[in-house]
């Protein structure tokens, strides 16, 4: 890419930002010129396909495809109380985190143990930390860990110099270490997943958002659209939001917004294995609450099937012999050829029984399962 | 922009409007209609010999984005229903216009379609939305 090229394009982008009052990330150009049909997705204008999501899709379970994931927000933690201060945040203990470059998903609760955000945290040293947490919660995200941070030795600082590319598939890093110098090949040289590593230019971690390998690489701005050509070239399928979402859903993964909130305990959001209540002596923001929740019993979140005709949707009631509860999210599974949801639903609702879904006036018999539907490819119903 | 042919007619609700002589007509829905619902998944047709009356939801397509009735544009029977959408959703997005069509219907009265919109209209109508 030549200079100029880049400082036009990042004045139009810009530009374009003031007129629309929407922002745009380094990789814009590239999705308008693949045919991106793009959208408003909370104040950042993104892909939400290239065409055909469901194509998209088959293209991250079965090779590789990459998304334009820049607009989640990167935080630097640092400091010498960095580590008490993210043991206090949130609800997983990064106390786990021994090796340099290990990540933990974990929820960011309140006081009532609801989930202000969940987040991948990357440990470097004690004192030294990386977030990600969601772009359309960035505004509150960024209070809270400020908010929270008071009293703690640390500086928080939003890193937006970064692009942020998820390569996804069983090829996916494959094709991406050929992008890759010597000295980056040798930093991902037997990388197990949920690591990261500074090489280079570039940020690299083995994490993702759709069951498959791959790596999610943040990349400095200037050079994102070369290397989104690049991965490209090198037979990289573009994938928008609309594959994101049928992926994670298949394999089980929560959305922030749909399957929790600032009112829904991480119990009852299917988050219970992140929760780490040893040690007892550790208090954490949302701890008490959570604490009374589980004692008094709480409400579970599971999947749901239905082989018929028809596509369960975020929102319908779900009748269970328990009680009534609600689909949190739901879609056509491409990979499964049938409807998926997740729901959440009373307590005594049982995996491997059946309820009932309310559809277009409809009361539809449906299978409960686990929340997690496809793995590496494969069903894991 | 989508591609609107200029013989067939169009309802406000996005469906066209075929031809075929002998007061039948085949009815889809138009490339605008499947660009903002994205990828088929499903299509609910009516059963052959059902009596539709203008405005009738008489079919469902569902999409991985969203479930959407498809109205009858016209008034008479269904007289055939596009089988292959069974197997083969995705004509819907492919080939709108062609082998995606619904179903036709023998209309009690085949003046009715002239009251329908023509391309031109029906593309000042989608640049309006």
């Amino acid at each position: 890419m030549d200079l100029l090229h880049c400082d036009f394009y990042t004045e139009m982008r810009k530009f374009y930002n003031e007129i629309l009052k929407m922002n745009t990330t380094a990789l814009h150009g590239a999705h308008i010129k693949a045919g991106a049909k793009m959208v408003d997705f909370f104040g950042w204008n993104m892909p939400i396909n290239y065409g055909s999501q469901i194509e998209e899709h088959h293209a991250v379970r079965q090779d590789a495809g990459m998304f334009d994931v820049s607009h989640m927000t990167i935080v630097d933690v640092i400091g010498v109380q960095a580590k008490d201060y993210l043991r206090y945040l949130l609800a997983n203990d990064v106390e786990k985190l021994q090796l340099k470059g290990k990540a933990l998903y974990s929820g960011m609760l309140n006081e009532e143990g609801g989930v202000v955000d969940d987040l991948i945290v990357y440990h470097f040293e004690s004192t030294n930390y990386r977030l990600v947490v969601n772009s359309a919660t960035k505004e509150k995200d960024l209070n809270w860990l400020n908010k929270v941070a008071e009293g703690f030795d640390v500086s928080i600082t939003e890193r937006d110099e970064f692009a942020m590319i998820a390569v996804q598939g069983p090829s996916a890093q494959a094709k991406a270490q050929s992008l890759f110098s010597a000295a980056q090949k040798e930093a991902v040289e037997g990388m197990k997943p949920f690591f990261g590593v500074q090489a280079e230019d570039l940020f690299i971690a083995t994490t993702g958002y759709t069951g498959e390998a791959g790596y999610e690489i943040m990349v400095p701005v200037g050079r994102a659209e070369e290397f989104w050509d690049q991965l490209l070239a090198a037979g990289v399928v573009p994938c928008g939001l609309g594959a994101r979402d049928t992926l994670r859903l298949e394999a089980g993964m929560n959305l922030y917004g749909q399957d929790m909130n600032e009112t829904i305990s991480p119990l009852a959001a299917n988050m219970a294995w992140t929760i780490t209540w040893e040690p007892t002596e550790r208090d954490f923001m949302g701890r008490k609450a959570l604490e009374v929740q589980k004692a008094a019993g709480h409400e579970k979140l599971v999947g749901l099937v239905m082989t018929d005709k028809g596509v369960l949707r975020a929102g319908l009631k779900v009748i269970a012999t328990t009680g009534e509860g609600v689909i949190t999210s739901g879609t056509f599974s491409p990979t499964l050829g049938y409807s998926i949801a997740m729901a959440r639903v009373p307590a005594g609702t049982e995996i491997g029984s059946t309820v009932e879904v309310e559809m277009r006036k409809n009361l539809v018999t449906v299978s409960v399962v686990k929340p997690s539907f496809v793995r590496n490819g494969k069903s894991v119903l | 922009m989508s591609n609107i042919p200029t013989e067939l007619r169009y309802a406000s609700t996005h469906e066209w409007v075929r031809s075929d002589g002998d007061g039948v007509f085949t009815v889809g829905i138009t490339e605008h209609a499947q660009d903002l619902l994205g990828d088929m998944v499903f299509v609910d047709l009516p059963d052959v010999g059902d009596a539709v009356t203008t405005g009738d939801d008489c079919a469902v397509a569902e999409s991985v984005k969203a479930a959407s009735d498809i109205y009858a544009p016209i008034t008479g029977e269904v007289i055939e229903i596009n089988s292959q959408l069974e197997n083969s959703p995705e004509l819907v997005n492919s080939d709108s216009f062609g082998e995606g069509w619904m179903f036709k219907i023998k209309a009690d009265d085949p003046t009715e379609v002239e009251g329908l919109m023509d391309a031109e209209s029906y593309g000042t109508s989608i640049a309006d939305e």
